[in-house]
């Protein structure tokens, strides 16, 4: 008894701590300065969307916004295509080879970016990838690899080799087994990778903060960091920010939930 | 018989070619990762042992001095190592507690329950600055949330404008932001624990506090590991929170490694900061083994 209306107490007063600051932020992206210190809780005056259209054509985060979603859908997909591939690749060689293999592209999950981003900073500024999109599509490509190479080759590790040989007595080459078998039946994994994936990479700050300078190439997360410098404590342009930023992956949370969990703890080391 | 080496021969060769195919498969992530992520990796072992600055066309190899400096003669460092302590052990003993504790009452389903694992969940998903931003308003000394809520008790703070404490408001923040998805890993684990042996010891008489240490906690050790080791490393790469909260480059009393780091880096000292960052890998990876460990040593003894 006692267990139980302790745990409905404390489970209410957490849903209230994650839910009220939330609605004050949502509440807040449609309000004036004073309206939002005068009352933070209450709805505001009227919904106008002035704060949106300012921050969007005027602070450049319309712009912010289509770069990230370049360079999130591109490089989720490169990468899920790549590691895919040597995912499969990895399953169906077995033996010493394939381990050697998965265990060097996986150590990569335990190197934190700091172990290589000044090597790398120095190595794109010579090949000229700074300051562009396809350079931050490459190198979010080549961070997410380790984890996504880890989810899905563990997941195709435990397809039966046997439907593998039967295709392949039946003349079906390795090409054609990844596209007509190994894919289709990946996709639960492929799905919680490529959300695992889409989440990192939409936050993804370290290297858009270190590789891109001119404003018309930010990504959401930079361009919200540098909101701080310019509006100091103009919380309700911030709160826009922030609602900008969390609309598009909030709606696929709630439609997706299920894939989130599983692709959030299965690569938590990188979060 | 002639004939059958024949057949054999060509079964062996369409064998190869099929592992050179499936070879194949791998080259491309392999020459992607190799070259943008381990050369620059071992490359920054080579700079930790210059004065490189940059830019210029030449640098000198200085040995260790980069390390001893960082170690013996640099405060900024050595405050970025002690604030990061500070807030790794409050995030990894407050996170680790709570997220149990919320899993513990939320592995059953019941009614509502998917509801809350969905919404304590839901601040994982959100960008760390977004996060900053949210907090931010909390921890405002003039119009923020928090000292409304302080005020109730008819006390106030300054948060992240007093020195002495900034750090843990952050690592408050941080247990928000990541508690969820801890919570969600000791769910997986609770949920696998064979419901007969929960039961099998209640009716030996066991008290719920003792099923719990018994059976259940030694039961979810594996991922009360993971739940320890993604803490820790998430602790030391709070980078976004840090640049959000604290400014960039952040206040002394909020500057962690990873933002000293970045900070030295962006002062144009590659050797010094590549240095720092070894140093940073080193210090995560020892504190991993310690919480190993630990984990280890609070298990019951098996008598057998």
């Amino acid at each position: 008894m006692g267990f139980k209306i302790g745990r409905a107490g404390i489970l209410f007063v957490y849903a209230i701590i994650i839910i009220v600051p939330i609605t004050v932020v949502m509440l807040g992206s449609f309000k004036s300065m004073g309206e939002l210190f005068d009352s933070p809780f209450g709805l505001p005056e009227s919904w106008n969307a002035q704060n949106y259209l300012d921050i969007i054509v005027h602070h450049d985060m319309g712009q912010a916004f289509i770069n990230s979603a370049i360079v999130t859908l591109s490089s989720v997909t490169l990468t899920l295509l790549i590691a895919s591939c040597a995912a499969y690749g990895i399953a169906r060689l077995k033996g010493w080879l394939s381990w050697l293999i998965f265990g060097f592209l996986v150590l990569g999950m335990a190197i934190p970016p700091q172990a290589n981003m000044i090597p790398q900073y120095v190595q794109f500024d010579r090949l000229g990838l700074l300051n562009s999109l396809t350079g931050l599509i490459l190198i979010m490509v080549v961070t997410g690899l380790p984890v996504a190479t880890f989810i899905l080759g563990g997941f195709m590790k435990t397809l039966p080799n046997e439907m593998f040989e039967a295709a392949s007595v039946d003349g079906v080459g390795p090409v054609r087994s990844y596209i007509s078998i190994a894919m289709p039946l990946s996709l639960p994994s492929i799905a919680a990778t490529s959300i695992f994936l889409f989440v990192i990479q939409w936050n993804e700050l370290l290297y858009p903060l270190m590789f891109i300078q001119s404003p018309d190439k930010q990504t959401i997360p930079l361009r919200l960091l540098n909101f701080q410098g310019e509006f100091l404590t103009n919380y309700p342009l911030l709160f826009t920010g922030v609602a900008i930023a969390s609309i598009p992956i909030t709606i696929i949370y709630i439609l997706l939930q299920r894939y989130f969990v599983e692709g959030m703890t299965a690569g938590a080391v990188k979060g | 018989m002639a004939g059958m080496t024949k057949t054999k021969r060509r079964a062996r060769r369409a064998y190869r070619k099929e592992r050179l195919v499936l070879l194949a498969f791998t080259v491309p992530a392999l020459a992607l990762y190799i070259s943008f992520f381990i050369i620059p990796a071992l490359q920054s072992l080579q700079y930790s042992l210059t004065n490189w600055n940059g830019y210029s066309a030449t640098f000198d190899w200085v040995g260790l001095d980069n390390f001893t400096r960082a170690l013996t003669n640099d405060s900024l460092f050595t405050n970025a190592v002690t604030n990061n302590l500070k807030f790794w052990l409050i995030v990894l003993a407050f996170q680790t507690l709570f997220a149990l504790m919320l899993a513990v009452f939320l592995f059953r389903n019941f009614k509502g329950s998917a509801l809350l694992r969905g919404l304590f969940f839901f601040p994982t998903i959100l960008s760390s600055v977004s996060v900053a931003y949210i907090w931010k308003f909390i921890y405002d000394p003039n119009y923020g949330l928090g000292n409304d809520i302080l005020g109730i008790f008819g006390i106030s703070s300054s948060f992240l404008g007093n020195d002495d404490t900034a750090i843990y408001w952050i690592a408050i923040t941080q247990v928000w932001f990541h508690a969820g998805q801890m919570m969600t890993i000791f769910i997986a684990g609770l949920q696998s624990v064979p419901q007969e042996m929960i039961e099998a010891a209640a009716v030996d008489g066991a008290g719920r506090w003792q099923v719990f240490k018994n059976v259940t906690w030694p039961m979810i050790a594996p991922a009360t590991s993971i739940v320890m080791a993604y803490t820790t490393i998430q602790s030391f790469k709070a980078f976004d929170l840090i640049l959000g909260l604290a400014g960039n480059p952040p206040k002394s009393s909020m500057d962690i490694m990873s933002t000293r780091i970045y900070t030295t880096f962006a002062n144009s000292q590659y050797g010094y900061a590549s240095a720092q960052a070894i140093l940073f890998v080193i210090v995560i990876v020892a504190l991993n083994f310690a919480v190993r460990r630990i984990v280890g040593l609070t298990q019951p003894k098996t008598e057998s």
